[in-house]
C-alpha cells in the first residue's frame, strides 16, 4: 500500500484514539462503582466499603487525568489532519465535540473537585451526591461524543445548502434513533469493562492471599455486574448490528465476509476473507443462520458486496475480524460471569483457583472489546468519514504531505510510548499494592491536578509548600 | 464576501475567544513564564519554590487553551481548520510540549536520579509553547494563504524572521510574566532573585520589538503587513503607547517594594499589545482574508451551542477565581 497523507492521518487518528478511549472507557465504569460503593457505605455503614472507595478512587484520578492529556490532542486532530472535515461538518460536529469539552469543564471544575478534596469538608450526603454528579458527568460526556460519531455514521437532521452541510434538526441529531442504541452500547462496554478489571483485580488479590475482605467484595461486584450485564449488552448489540444492517448495508455485508448476495444467507462464523477472489478460504459457516440474525426470518435475502460500485466498499478484513474478536470477548465476559455467580452460590469461589486465575487473566477483555468493536465501526464506514455525504481522501487537509504527517506520526507515537506507558505502569503498581489507608489530598492540588491526588503525601514536595498563614 | 456584517451570535462568540485569549495568555503566560525561568537555575530549593508558587493554578490556565479551541471549532469552524492546517507542525510542538510540561508536575517528585528527564521536559516544553505560540502571531501577521476555506500554503511557511522574532519576542514575554509572578507569591531568595530579572526580561522585550518591527517593515515585508501597518490607526496607536509605557514602567518598578507591580505592569503591556493586534485585524479573523462573517457556522449552529457557553463558561470562571482565592497570598517553601 503507499503511503499518502489520507492513510498516515487514518492511522495518526486510530493510533491516538486508541490511546485515548481506555482511560475514559475506564474512567465511566469506575465513575459509577464509586457511586455504587459510597451508596453502599452510606446504606449499611459497612467500612469495607469505604477502604474500598479510597483505593478506587485512586485509579479513578490517575485514569482520569490520563484521559484529560490525551484527550486535548484528540480536540486538534480535527483540525489538522482533517481540515476539510472540520470544515464542512464543523457546523454540526463544532458544537457537537464543543459540549463535549465543556461537560468535561464543568465536572472539573465542580463535583470532581469535592470527590477528590471534599471528603472531609461537606455532608456525607453531599459527598454520595457529587459522586452520582460526577458518574451522571462522565456518562454526558460520551452521549456528546456518541452524538458526534453516531452522526458521521448515519447522517440525519441536517440539509445541504450551498454545498455546506448545515444542522437543520438538533434534536434529531442528538437524539436519533442510531445515537438511542449506540450510546448505551458504549456506556454498558464501559461497565462492563470496568466491572471485569474489578473481578480482576479481587482475583488478583485472592490469589496473593492479600487484602482479602476487600477482594470478596470486589469479585463478588464485578462478576455480579458482569452476569447481568452482559446479556443486556448481548441484546443492544445486537440492536447495534440492526442499525449496520439497515443504514450502512456494504459495512454489514463486509462484517459477514458476503461477496454475493444470498437467499436464504449463510452464517460465516471463521474464514479467511480474500479480497481479490472476492470469497472466503477455510470458511467455516451455517446455512441459514446469516438470514435469521439480520431479520429474524430464515429465508430472507442478504445482499453481498456484489450488490455496491467497488469504489463504496469497506475494507473486509478488519471489520470482519474485529467484530468477531469483540463478540468472541463478550461471550468470555459472560462465561467468567456466570460461572462465577455459580461459584459463589456454592461457596467454592475463593478456593477455585483456576478460575481464580481465568478471571484475573480476563483483566483486559473488555478493553478489547471496546477497541475491536470501534475499530469494527470506523473501519467499515470507509470510505466514507460522514456516511453517505463525506469520503474520508475528500476529507484531509489540503495542504498535508507525507512528511508532516510522518514526522507527526512518529512523535506522537514516541511520546505516548514513555506517556501512556508510564501511566499505565503507574495504574498497575497502585493495583498491585492495594487497599492501604485513607486517600490523602495534598495540599496545593486541586481538582484538574488528579494524578497530585492519586500520591502519597509524603512524597511530593508541592506537598510541603504552604501559605503563609 | 467580506461585506457581510457578522450576527449578533457571531459577535457574541467572537467575543468569548477574543477574551479567552486574553485570559489565557495572562494566565498561562505566567506558568509558561516560570518554566522558562525553572530552566535558568540549578537550585533544587529555588525550583521547588518556583513549582509551588504555579503548582495549584497552572492546570485551570490552560482550560482557556480549550476553551479557545472548542468555541472557535464549534463558531468558526472555517478557522479552526484554516489555523490548524496552517500550523501543523508548531501544534504539535506545542501539544508535545504542554504533555511535557503537565507531567513535570507530578513525575518530577517521584524520581531523583531520573529528575533531570522530567525537569528537562517542563523547561523545554516551556520554551517551545512559548515560542510556537509567538511565531503564530507572526505569521498569522505576515499573512496565511487561504484556498476554498483551506490552508494553501506548506508545513514551515511560518517559520520566516518575523515569526521567528515575535516567538523569541514570547519566550522573553512570558519569562517577563513569569518573572512578575514569582516576585508577587514568594519571598526571600526567589522573589530578590526574580527581581533581577524582571528589569533585564524587560529590556530583552524591548530590545526584540526594534528588530521585529524594522525586520516586519524591510526584509520580511508581506502583503499581510503591508496591510497591517495600513491599518494602523488611532486606536492601535494609543494601545501601543499604553503598551509601551506599561513596559517602561516595568523597567522603572523592578526594583521597587510593590511586590504586585512587576506583574501588573506586563499584564497591561500584553493587554494592550493584544488590543493593538485585534484592533488591526479586525473584522478579520485570520487576517486579511477570512472575517469573522465569513467563518461564523449557521445561526442554528451558534444557537445551539450558546447555551453551552451559558452554562459552562461562568461555571469555569468562578472556579478560576476560586482557586485564585483560596491559594492567595506568598507561598513558603517548607513547613517549619
Amino acid at each position: 500500500m503507499e503511503l499518502d497523507p489520507v492513510l498516515l492521518s487514518r492511522i495518526q487518528f486510530a493510533f491516538l484514539v486508541s490511546f485515548h478511549i481506555i482511560f475514559p472507557a475506564f474512567t465511566i465504569g469506575l465513575a459509577a462503582w464509586l457511586a455504587t460503593l459510597e451508596g453502599m457505605r452510606l446504606f449499611t455503614g459497612n467500612p469495607v466499603y469505604r477502604r474500598i472507595f479510597d483505593f478506587w478512587l485512586k485509579v479513578f484520578a490517575v485514569s482520569f487525568g490520563m484521559g484529560v492529556v490525551t484527550g486535548i490532542v484528540m480536540a486538534f486532530q480535527f483540525g489538522t489532519n482533517w481540515g476539510v472535515l472540520a470544515e464542512r461538518t464543523g457546523s454540526i460536529q463544532g458544537p457537537l465535540l464543543g459540549y463535549e469539552s465543556f461537560t468535561a469543564f464543568l465536572l472539573e471544575a465542580t463535583f470532581f473537585g469535592v470527590m477528590l478534596l471534599g471528603r472531609n469538608r461537606v455532608s456525607p450526603g453531599f459527598y454520595f451526591f457529587a459522586c452520582c454528579m460526577v458518574a451522571l458527568g462522565t456518562m454526558f460526556s460520551s452521549f456528546w461524543i456518541l452524538a458526534n460519531n453516531s452522526w458521521m455514521q448515519v447522517p440525519v437532521g441536517h440539509e445541504i445548502v450551498d454545498g455546506q452541510i448545515v444542522p437543520a434538526d438538533w434534536r434529531e441529531i442528538v437524539l436519533g434513533p442510531v445515537m438511542l442504541v449506540r450510546w448505551p452500547h458504549m456506556l454498558l462496554a464501559a461497565f462492563i469493562t470496568s466491572a471485569m478489571c474489578i473481578a480482576a483485580t479481587g482475583a488478583w488479590y485472592v490469589l496473593r492471599d492479600v487484602h482479602r475482605l476487600e477482594a470478596r467484595v470486589m469479585l463478588n461486584w464485578g462478576l455480579g455486574l458482569a452476569a447481568v450485564l452482559m446479556p443486556v449488552q448481548l441484546f443492544v448489540g445486537h440492536l447495534t448490528g440492526i442499525y449496520v444492517y439497515e443504514h450502512q448495508p456494504a459495512k454489514f455485508a463486509a462484517i459477514e465476509a458476503r461477496w454475493e448476495n444470498q437467499q436464504p444467507a449463510s452464517e460465516v462464523w471463521l474464514a479467511w476473507p480474500d479480497r481479490a477472489e472476492q470469497r472466503n478460504l477455510f470458511a467455516i459457516e451455517t446455512p441459514r443462520v446469516g438470514s435469521f440474525i439480520a431479520t429474524g426470518e430464515w429465508d430472507a435475502e442478504l445482499q453481498g458486496l456484489e450488490d455496491f460500485p467497488e469504489e463504496d466498499w469497506p475494507p473486509v478484513v478488519i471489520p470482519f475480524f474485529g467484530f468477531r474478536i469483540m463478540v468472541g470477548m463478550g461471550l468470555i465476559m459472560l462465561g467468567v460471569g456466570w460461572l462465577g455467580l455459580f461459584l459463589r452460590w456454592s461457596g467454592r469461589l475463593e478456593r477455585t483457583r483456576w478460575f481464580l486465575w481465568a478471571t484475573f487473566l480476563s483483566f483486559p477483555t473488555g478493553f478489547i472489546a471496546i477497541l475491536s468493536g470501534w475499530f469494527t465501526a470506523e473501519v467499515g464506514r470507509q470510505p466514507w468519514v460522514v456516511y453517505g455525504l463525506l469520503r474520508t481522501s475528500d476529507a484531509v487537509t489540503p495542504s498535508l504531505t507525507v512528511s508532516d504527517v510522518l514526522v507527526s506520526l512518529t512523535v506522537y507515537a514516541l511520546v505516548y510510548a514513555v506517556f501512556v506507558g508510564f501511566g499505565t505502569y503507574y495504574i498497575y503498581k497502585l493495583l498491585r499494592d492495594g487497599p492501604a489507608g485513607e486517600a490523602e489530598p495534598i495540599p496545593g492540588a486541586t481538582a484538574s491536578r488528579p494524578l497530585a491526588f492519586a500520591d502519597d503525601a509524603e512524597t511530593a514536595t508541592i506537598g510541603q509548600a504552604r501559605r503563609r498563614p | 464576501m467580506s461585506g457581510v456584517e457578522p450576527s449578533t451570535l457571531a459577535l457574541f462568540w467572537a467575543a468569548v475567544i477574543a477574551a479567552s485569549i486574553a485570559i489565557y495568555v495572562l494566565l498561562d503566560g505566567f506558568d509558561i513564564g516560570v518554566g522558562i525561568l525553572f530552566g535558568t537555575t540549578r537550585d533544587e530549593l529555588r525550583r521547588e519554590q518556583m513549582m509551588a508558587t504555579i503548582a495549584p493554578f497552572w492546570d485551570g490556565n490552560e482550560t482557556w487553551l480549550i476553551v479557545i479551541g472548542a468555541s472557535l471549532f464549534a463558531a468558526f469552524p472555517a478557522v479552526y481548520a484554516i489555523f490548524l492546517g496552517a500550523f501543523y507542525l508548531p501544534v504539535l510542538l506545542m501539544l508535545i510540549g504542554l504533555i511535557f510540561r503537565g507531567v513535570a508536575f507530578e513525575f518530577r517528585y517521584r524520581t531523583e536520579r531520573m529528575r533531570w528527564v522530567w525537569d528537562g521536559g517542563f523547561f523545554y516544553g516551556s520554551v517551545v509553547v512559548a515560542f510556537v505560540q509567538g511565531a503564530a502571531v507572526g505569521a498569522l501577521m505576515r499573512g496565511i494563504p487561504v484556498e476554498n476555506m483551506q490552508y494553501a500554503g506548506g508545513a514551515l511557511d511560518w517559520l520566516h524572521p518575523f515569526p521567528v522574532l515575535t516567538g523569541l519576542g514570547l519566550v522573553l514575554g512570558y519569562a517577563l510574566l513569569g518573572a512578575g509572578w514569582l516576585v508577587l507569591k514568594s519571598e526571600g531568595d526567589v522573589r530578590e532573585w526574580a527581581r533581577a530579572r524582571v528589569f533585564w526580561l524587560a529590556l530583552a522585550v524591548f530590545a526584540v520589538f526594534g528588530p521585529a518591527i524594522a525586520v516586519a517593515l524591510t526584509v520580511d515585508i508581506s502583503p499581510g503587513l503591508r496591510e497591517a501597518s495600513a491599518r494602523f490607526d488611532t486606536f492601535s496607536l494609543v494601545a501601543a503607547a499604553v503598551g509601551f509605557y506599561a513596559l517602561l514602567g516595568v523597567v522603572a518598578c523592578a526594583r521597587g517594594r510593590r511586590d504586585a507591580m512587576p506583574y501588573a505592569l506586563t499584564a497591561l503591556f500584553f493587554l494592550a499589545a493584544f488590543l493593538a493586534l485585534a484592533s488591526m485585524m479586525w473584522p478579520y479573523m485570520i487576517p486579511y482574508s477570512v472575517t469573522v462573517a465569513d467563518a461564523a457556522a449557521p445561526e442554528a449552529s451558534l444557537e445551539f451551542f450558546f447555551y453551552a457557553g451559558a452554562i459552562a463558561l461562568p461555571v469555569v470562571a468562578i472556579y478560576t477565581i476560586g482557586v485564585y482565592w483560596v491559594f492567595r497570598g506568598k507561598v513558603d517553601r517548607y513547613q517549619p
